[in-house]
């Protein structure tokens, strides 16, 4: 998703203590990455599998590693990491159970933020229009959109509870751009933010 | 790539009086070390960049020779305003030692005997060739590199600088390399080497005092290297299955296929440009290289670029995770491209745009941090 201001990178570097290490899955340019290294002094690494991207992070001095999560994290050891972050990545994925569940062996947190497929406008273009939604953030057509797993803030909470992972914090955006209270999210929020642990 | 040449340029060397230690504990002495230069030192002496050149490569990375008009080996990535910029970085390309080209090898007079060394040289390690080239770096009066690169064998040569001198690397890049040599690797340089051993003319490596040379052996390791430096694909694009005259020739002795005629002209054009003892030698060098250990247990400062090829399968993608995934056991700085390319091994010296624009990017990166 490319997008200039991303307001939810603030919101995610809130998240992170200073001086933790920090694996971001799906780094894009580095943004999010160059943020924590320079306000909260982490030792980051992106994962990105797009290769203009990858030299965008290099411009940056992040460390990134080019490589497609579907190909798997079995190279990173357990609980290696602070913090794993997927943002705005989750929707691209093919097996994104798989990849939640590593980010939770490889760190000690995982942060997972995606576009809410309840938002009303969403679901009105399916009732109304009959045609699959498109929105600023979701600009692509049906056929050639890289985003192929959908969910809406319900769905993922009814996944954590089944997967045993604990919600440890969860933050609803309206338009990337203003944090809302927790009313009826699934309806308003087009952003999810989660903060997760492994249930003990 | 556009840009312009460094234009002529002239191959230095460096002799050093002081005896080289050698990993096999004998010492070699004199030696001495070919070497160029491009671009100037700034005044703080920190725009230092170090160039390896890979297995049958010389010192003369950028430019031109007056009398030559081939440019050096990686002209598109050295020079003004190249990745490599020649306005911005001063950079040095140094020759490895057991080489023919300019520094001590086989060739070179052994002071014991008053003859060319030929077998009597010292078996040389990659770690040996890397403290050669140091005490080249300290007789330039360099303290910093800002930058370590190379590919293949020069990619080793940047691992090792980054793991024998820590303190002094800045960053390292280490394109189409490996950690250590798989027993793929060895088994093919192996041929290499029994090619040259069997051939008739290299009495025992005595041929040059004879003014003869193992010329068959040499060619037929040069063959069959070479096919280990393309691909599938790119053998597929270059010759197909196209005749040389356009019929079989039912000769078993004719050259039917362009390929073979391809692989014959390889063969024969290395002969006139490389020894075989140096191809003993180095290949011997590349077999030993293993430095999975030294990488685990490194925790360093230096920041680390890995390039692979997709299509390399001498030194595959699977190697230079290898390394990217030791280097990151103790969290060091690490990124990782693997460029789509159809030209196998041989990428490393054939693409330049978007090896190019990595280099340049990581480069920026470096100087910002």
């Amino acid at each position: 998703m490319r997008i200039a201001n991303r307001i939810d990178y603030q919101i995610i570097a809130d998240l992170i203590e200073s001086g933790s290490s920090v694996l971001d899955l799906g780094c894009g340019n580095g943004r999010l990455l160059e943020i924590l290294i320079k306000e909260k002094n982490v030792q980051g690494v992106g994962i990105e599998k797009d290769h203009s991207m990858v030299k965008k992070s290099l411009e940056k001095g992040i460390p990134v590693i080019q490589a497609n999560l579907d190909g798997g994290l079995s190279e990173y050891p357990d609980k290696s990491f602070d913090f794993v972050v997927l943002s705005l990545t989750l929707q691209a994925l093919k097996k994104p159970d798989l990849v939640i569940s590593e980010m939770l062996r490889i760190g000690k947190k995982a942060i997972v933020s995606f576009p809410n497929f309840g938002h009303f406008l969403l679901r009105y273009s399916i009732l109304f229009k009959g045609k699959m939604p498109k929105s600023k953030f979701l600009p692509f057509e049906w056929y050639n959109t890289p985003n192929i797993h959908f969910c809406s803030i319900n769905d993922f909470k009814e996944f954590c509870k089944a997967n045993k992972i604990k919600i440890v914090k969860k933050i609803f955006l309206k338009n990337f751009n203003k944090i809302i209270k927790e009313f009826l999210p699934n309806i308003f929020a087009s952003i999810g933010i989660f903060v997760l642990e492994t249930e003990n | 790539m556009n840009g312009n040449s460094v234009g002529i340029v002239v191959r230095n060397f460096f002799t050093s009086d002081e005896p080289l230690k050698l990993i096999s504990q004998l010492e070699l002495s004199p030696f001495s070390i070919a070497y160029e230069t491009y671009g100037t030192l700034n005044e703080e002496k920190n725009n230092v960049i170090l160039v390896f050149h890979a297995l049958s490569g010389s010192a003369h990375a950028a430019g031109f020779y007056p009398t030559d008009p081939n440019p050096g080996w990686w002209e598109d990535m050295i020079g003004p305003g190249k990745p490599l910029d020649t306005n911005r970085y001063f950079i040095v390309c140094s020759n490895i030692i057991g080489s023919c080209y300019g520094s001590t090898g086989p060739e070179s007079l052994n002071p014991k005997t008053q003859k060319p060394y030929a077998l009597d040289f010292p078996v040389i390690t990659v770690k040996d060739m890397v403290r050669a080239q140091k005490k080249l770096i300290d007789f330039l009066d360099i303290k910093k590199l800002f930058c370590v690169i190379g590919g293949s064998l020069g990619g080793m040569q940047a691992l090792e600088w980054a793991l024998s001198y820590p303190e002094m690397v800045e960053s390292s890049i280490i394109i189409a390399a490996t950690a250590k040599m798989t027993p793929q690797n060895i088994a093919f340089n192996e041929i290499g080497r029994v090619a040259i051993l069997s051939d008739f003319l290299f009495s025992n490596g005595n041929y040059q005092l004879q003014n003869q040379k193992p010329a068959k052996g040499l060619a037929i390791a040069r063959m069959l290297a070479h096919i280990t430096y393309l691909s599938e694909q790119s053998m597929n694009n270059k010759f197909g299955r196209e005749l040389k005259t356009g019929n079989y020739l039912f000769g078993l002795k004719d050259i039917d296929f362009q390929v073979q005629s391809y692989l014959h002209y390889q063969g024969d054009k290395f002969v006139e440009r490389f020894d075989a003892n140096s191809y003993l030698y180095i290949t011997k060098a590349m077999d030993y290289f293993d430095v999975t250990k030294e990488l685990l247990e490194l925790k360093t400062k230096t920041k680390f670029l890995l390039i692979s090829f997709t299509s390399d399968w001498l030194f595959s993608t699977r190697q230079s995770m290898e390394i990217v995934n030791l280097l990151r056991k103790n969290n060091n700085h690490v990124s990782f491209t693997e460029i789509e390319s159809d030209q196998g091994h041989d990428s490393f010296l054939l693409n330049f745009e978007v090896q190019g624009e990595i280099l340049s990017s990581f480069l920026e990166g470096i100087k910002k941090s």
